[in-house]
């Protein structure tokens, strides 16, 4: 499989912990390099008080600025996203792009009432950074039941796929980089 | 699907077309983008657009009057009106003069998903009445069916003469004889391949969480829900919903499971919006229906809505010449899983998997097979590899229940007490797993 260089960038209300089990799981999920960094950021300029969320497509472009460079990085957020024509996103990012957001605001069981799960938090989580990365890397949606490229707008959508890339995202992939897998 | 599906998104505003643009384009579709009316117009002059998404209030020329325009030319182009503020009457006069549909600005993610998803799959119906192609239909993705034997092959005969319907489906088998794997290849056979097969295991669910599971909940359902959530009957929109355990449902479950299954339509719980869905229904159970029935712990209604069709897995044992096909399934699938070579299996082994009873079925094959490969010399399955002691063949008094037990152990250990990692192995979801080691009282050492 390719190997790009990955920056994990906590934007706030991530544990050092679950920051480093996560660029863990990347790691082992794309056999690529993993950094993970912690910034003190102040969200209040992405607030949109009439939604009241924050908005993505600015955050996009704030962490693209503050992140130059040639690797792929991929900003945590622990607050709730949307983008003008959506009322929320899991996260987004530019097919073939540099830049990825994550929200882990909707993954948690309690926001829907439910017992909390962290295990289950987590993978939702990581599944969440392997999509988007997925798209980084010019994969599109995948129609694979199980692949997590399948596109999901619930976090029951992301409960039924796994974490990794199917066979043929891999092969695309593969191409995309000319790397042998 | 190998179609693509080319969209056309007309709005004036650049972060709207940006942020579609690229919605769409992860999803797969050929896409391209207009500023104003005049401009899209002629583009769909020059080319062929699926499906157009437009928004009302423009400058210059609006929404309504491209939409007449374009209609008055392509009568069945679909086109899709966005507006920021729903006013019922320009809702109104966009269907009254041909709109496919109309949407309100900002959109829920799965609304637009679902709005589009089923405009192309219109798109794609059309494509395919048109050329309407009489194909006779093999069976695909059933490489997890092994099986020469006459009772495999009348079950995949009936697999496939089932699939191309929408007829509600039992599949009646032991447990381990691979129900799911039935479902499945129904599914990715049938015409709701490209839509979700959404698996519920009714056994692992108290009849409270398989309510809100089933059919969602509206935010402020009860304290702590602070966001809706989707159902799987929902979820399987246009897909198949499999039902897994249906025996062990509640007699209020059965009830609404009847009304769903009969109105294809249901509330999310605390909600007051009727929800419609098109799914197809497939249930599976190790019991006997019939019987329950009789005894009046299955609703007689409940049960003929259900099983319009039945197809019975026969149990392993009912199907020995099998058995050397499945072993030498599950050693390549184990080796390659961990990148071992192929491990041969020696005969005096081969011949007592063939005289053993399995009461665990297929599922229990597959877990010797796994496990033999794990502790075995990496060249050769050997008898006693096998977990076939001589009493256990000859008495069979180890219970199921206990084989269940000690297998689930081992693969707790095996993955260091990891839910997620040992759920996948044993191919169960993680609440299932949890009410295993519930159930058999297992403690993380
Ligand atoms: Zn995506
Ligand atoms: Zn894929």
């Amino acid at each position: 499989m390719l190997q790009p260089h990955i920056l994990l960038v906590s934007f706030g209300g991530f544990e050092k912990k679950l920051l480093q089990r996560l660029a863990e799981a990347l790691r082992i999920e794309t056999k690529a390099e993993v950094q993970v960094r912690d910034i003190y950021f102040d969200l209040n300029l992405f607030y949109d008080p009439t939604r009241r969320q924050y908005n993505g497509n600015e955050l996009m472009k704030e962490v693209d600025a503050l992140f130059p460079g040639n690797q792929k990085v991929i900003a945590l957020f622990n607050v709730d996203l949307f983008i003008p024509i959506l009322t929320y996103i899991f996260g987004q990012a530019m097919l073939n792009g540099r830049i990825g957001i994550v929200s882990a605001y909707r993954l948690g069981n309690e926001r829907y009432g439910l017992e909390p799960d962290p295990a289950l938090y987590f993978d939702r989580l990581v599944k969440e950074i392997m999509h988007e990365l997925g798209h980084m890397l010019g994969l599109i949606h995948c129609h694979s039941p199980l692949c997590v490229m399948r596109s999901s707008t619930y976090v029951e959508d992301i409960d039924q796929k796994h974490s990794a890339y199917c066979k043929n995202c891999l092969e695309m992939l593969s191409e995309n980089t000319g790397h042998k897998t | 699907m190998a179609m693509k599906v080319s969209i056309l998104i007309v709005d004036d505003e650049d972060s709207v077309r940006d942020s579609l643009y690229n919605w769409f384009i992860e999803d797969g579709y050929d896409v391209e983008c207009a500023e104003n009316a005049s401009k899209a117009l002629s583009l769909i002059e020059a080319n062929h657009y699926h499906i157009i998404l437009a928004d009302i209030k423009m400058p210059g020329m609006d929404g309504l009057e491209m939409l007449r325009r374009i209609k008055a030319v392509k009568a069945d182009a679909i086109v899709i009106m966005m507006t920021a503020f729903a006013t019922v009457n320009t809702a109104v006069q966009a269907l009254k003069d041909g709109a496919y549909d109309y949407v309100t600005k900002p959109f829920d993610p799965d609304d637009l998903s679902h709005l589009i998803r089923n405009a192309s799959k219109q798109v794609v119906l059309s494509t395919e009445n048109a050329q309407l192609k009489e194909r006779v239909t093999k069976l695909e993705n059933v490489d997890d069916l092994i099986g020469n034997s006459p009772a495999m092959q009348k079950v995949l005969s009936e697999v496939e003469s089932v699939a191309q319907s929408s007829s509600s489906v039992i599949i009646t088998g032991e447990s381990g004889t691979g129900k799911e794997l039935i479902a499945r290849a129904i599914h990715f056979n049938s015409p709701r391949k490209f839509f979700p097969l959404v698996s519920v295991h009714c056994g692992a669910l108290s009849e409270s969480l398989l309510e809100s599971e089933l059919f969602g909940h509206e935010k402020g359902a009860f304290t702590g829900a602070m966001y809706n959530r989707k159902g799987r009957f929902e979820m399987a929109d246009n897909g198949t919903i499999f039902l897994d355990e249906i025996a062990t449902i509640s007699m209020k479950m059965q009830v609404e499971l009847l009304r769903v299954l009969e109105s294809k339509c249901f509330m999310r719980v605390g909600g007051n919006k009727e929800i419609e869905s098109d799914f197809r229904v497939i249930c599976a159970t190790n019991r006997d229906l019939k019987k329950m029935v009789e005894n009046g712990t299955f609703r007689e209604d409940l049960y003929y809505r259900l099983n319009v069709v039945n197809i019975t897995i026969p149990p392993l044992r009912e199907r020995v010449e099998d058995i050397p096909l499945l072993v030498e399934y599950f050693i390549r699938k184990y080796c390659e899983s961990m990148s071992r070579d192929l491990v041969k299996i020696e005969k005096a082994a081969l011949a007592r998997l063939e005289e053993f009873e399995f009461p665990g079925n297929v599922r229990e094959l597959e877990n010797m097979i796994e496990r033999a490969i794990v502790i075995g010399n990496g060249k050769e399955i050997k008898l006693k590899d096998l977990p076939l002691g001589k009493q256990v063949a000859a008495t069979g008094i180890e219970s199921l229940d206990e084989n269940e037990k000690k297998h689930v152990a081992q693969i707790l250990d095996k993955y260091n007490w990891n839910i997620s990692k040992s759920a996948k192995a044993l191919k169960i979801d993680r609440v299932t797993l949890y009410n295993k080691i519930k159930k058999y009282k297992l403690r993380h050492p």
